[in-house]
């Protein structure tokens, strides 16, 4: 049976809603990728099970656990009993979270898939299906996402139809920031990076919004100078943001100013007092 | 002030332990702070399991898996087989299976308890380069990836072992608040096939890096971390009270003995000048006995714990005087 690729136009099975997006947490497509690094000998790619949650319109990629699998010409064997034992040990951990679907890395959707796939729709109401293009063959790695349909002439051949849904990634706060920290390992060249600590940090960040100043500064050069049109709506959000910093009149801010930093210093002083007090405490007592 | 070296933990680069270095994949890094956003709502702590290998003098950290929390209803949850089963999976997946260490998310910094200290002890007794990641949540949350990683130092180890923490056996020790822990350096490694999705995440994400770093009210947590600390000052105070009770006890204690002892040759060269035979010598120490030392390690714990906010704190307002500083720059220039 073909798989063919081509937009949803089949009719939803009444009583099930199906998703149109999937949103995908950063953690998933790593954990992926890490997989599809320690992957067997001989293996091409590797298969593993989703984990996340449900709701209306959406499906959220929370977790992932790859499923020993293997694969050859005309047969393909996929270790349930492990996938079954792993979902049972993640669930204990966190018991909201529930198959989705599962993933492959590669590029094209084969025939094995058709097969695993249907091993998932037993496990889960209407599985999907993620491809990871590990291997690059698209020039970049690509992350799509398909829904099953049935298709085909009823009651001759009928076959199934993997159609794409559309990929978002999404994040918490947390993993914003954690993101970010590993966005600078790409830069270095042994691609490692170092934890910063305190005033550097607020240097980078400072570092950071200076540049940005400067994009903006450039572009308004060249707006006044005729080089480039000017767009209205870039204009009013610097309006806004000119805007963003507070008219308050000088003696204001210098009494607010101050007196943040006296609590500032009242505090560290404090503290600087505690830490002597425990360790002349602790020379007054072991003593 | 104190001239004191300025890190409470000693964080020397002449570690004398096995291990100098901790390498982390990104991987472990966005799992553990998935694991706390998912699971560690409140103030309830999370921990996992670290897996990785050993490579000369650095830990290198690849995968992590969490622990289920300690839920009433789960009383009969073995967390050994969970343990055993989920590392024979994984080991099935080609994942490193070495446990290499833990990690636990901590409430503003507050993470120095005995049971930290007991669960590090045996992990570090059984394996000699375990180590302790410190997740702090609240932090990260501010702007800037809060995560640390301790050893026990090798003095720690040996009070440990011989479970004397009486103040003689601290003594002898030499360990202050200050060695209890050490400090181990990460620095956070990703393969190129990551560094590729890395790429891909910056192109795709129309999430704007948001600055919360540079944002100036954070005087909450100011004050929340402030409550801790006045807490285990409290503690403190409270363990200073006892501590000197006992010392006042047995200096009563001493003076009565010395008393009695007087007391007893008193009596006894006017029995020999009258001739009589000597009060038999009783056994002085059954009669007065000492009282008991109150136990000097939670007083370690208490201060080592202090250090710890009081290093937070101290981290904080200088974050947040140069914050203020640059305010007051950008204000210069419009008024």
């Amino acid at each position: 049976a073909a798989a063919a690729r081509v937009h949803e136009g089949a009719t939803p099975s009444p009583g099930r809603s199906r998703p149109a997006v999937v949103k995908i947490h950063p953690v998933v497509v790593a954990s992926i990728v890490d997989s599809y690094e320690r992957r067997n000998e001989g293996a091409s790619r590797v298969i593993g099970t989703l984990l996340g949650t449900i709701d209306k319109h959406s499906v959220e990629v929370t977790n992932c656990f790859s499923v020993p699998h293997n694969e050859s010409e005309d047969e393909v064997a996929v270790d349930m009993e492990f996938a079954k034992n792993m979902y049972e040990l993640h669930r204990k951990v966190s018991p909201s979270e529930v198959i989705i679907g599962w993933y492959a890395t590669g590029y094209d959707i084969t025939e094995h898939s058709v097969l695993i796939h249907e091993y998932y729709s037993r496990e889960a109401q209407n599985p999907i299906h993620l491809t990871v293009d590990t291997a690059l063959q698209s020039g970049k790695m690509s992350v799509r996402a398909y829904l099953s349909a049935p298709m085909g002439v009823p009651g001759k051949t009928v076959g199934v139809m993997f159609t794409p849904l559309s990929v978002k990634y999404v994040y918490y706060d947390t993993e914003c920031i954690g993101i970010e920290l590993l966005q600078k390992t790409r830069t270095s060249p042994s691609r490692t990076n170092g934890l910063t600590s305190d005033l550097t940090q607020v240097a980078g960040s400072a570092a950071q919004t200076q540049e940005m100043l400067s994009t903006v500064l450039a572009y308004i050069e060249d707006v006044l100078a005729g080089k480039v049109t000017a767009d209205n709506s870039v204009g009013r959000y610097l309006m806004d943001l000119v805007d963003k910093v507070p008219m308050i009149p000088a003696e204001d801010f210098e009494t607010m100013l101050n007196s943040n930093i006296n609590d500032l210093l009242m505090v560290t002083y404090l503290t600087n007092l505690t830490q002597t007090q425990i360790a002349l405490n602790e020379k007054l007592v072991i003593m | 002030m104190a001239s004191r070296k300025e890190s409470g933990v000693s964080s020397s680069n002449t570690l004398d332990s096995p291990v100098k270095q901790i390498q982390i994949e990104g991987l472990v890094v966005l799992k553990i702070i998935k694991h706390y956003q998912e699971e560690g709502q409140g103030s309830e702590v999370v921990q996992g399991v670290l897996l990785g290998l050993v490579v000369e003098d650095r830990l290198e950290i690849t995968n992590c898996f969490p622990f289920p929390q300690h839920t009433e209803e789960d009383a009969d949850f073995d967390e050994v087989q969970y343990q055993m089963e989920m590392m024979r999976s994984l080991r099935h997946v080609n994942i490193d299976h070495l446990h290499v260490g833990w990690y636990q998310s901590t409430f503003y910094g507050s993470f120095v308890s005995r049971a930290l200290l007991d669960s590090q002890f045996s992990y570090q007794h059984a394996i000699e380069e375990s180590v302790v990641l410190i997740y702090d949540p609240i932090k990260t949350a501010q702007g800037s990836l809060s995560l640390k990683a301790y050893r026990l130092t090798p003095k720690l180890m040996e009070i440990c072992k011989e479970k004397d923490f009486s103040a003689e056996g601290l003594k002898k020790a030499a360990v202050g608040y200050e060695n209890m822990f050490e400090e181990v350096p990460i620095v956070i490694k990703n393969s190129h096939l990551i560094s590729v999705l890395l790429w891909e995440l910056e192109e795709k994400s129309t999430v704007p890096s948001k600055h919360e770093l540079l944002s100036l009210s954070s005087s909450s947590h100011l004050e929340k971390s402030l409550q801790m600390l006045m807490d285990r000052v409290d503690d403190m105070s409270q363990d200073i009270v006892k501590f000197n009770t006992f010392s006042r006890n047995t200096s009563k204690q001493q003076q009565q003995k010395h008393q009695y002892i007087q007391r007893r040759q008193q009596e006894n060269t006017q029995r020999q000048s009258r001739g009589e035979p000597p009060l038999p010598e009783e056994d002085i120490s059954k009669m007065f006995k000492p009282p008991q030392p109150p136990p000097r390690m939670d007083t370690l714990l208490i201060a080592g714990q202090i250090n710890t906010y009081c290093q937070t704190v101290k981290e904080f307002t200088s974050q947040n005087l140069g914050k203020l500083f640059m305010a007051e720059a950008l204000q210069g220039h419009n008024s």
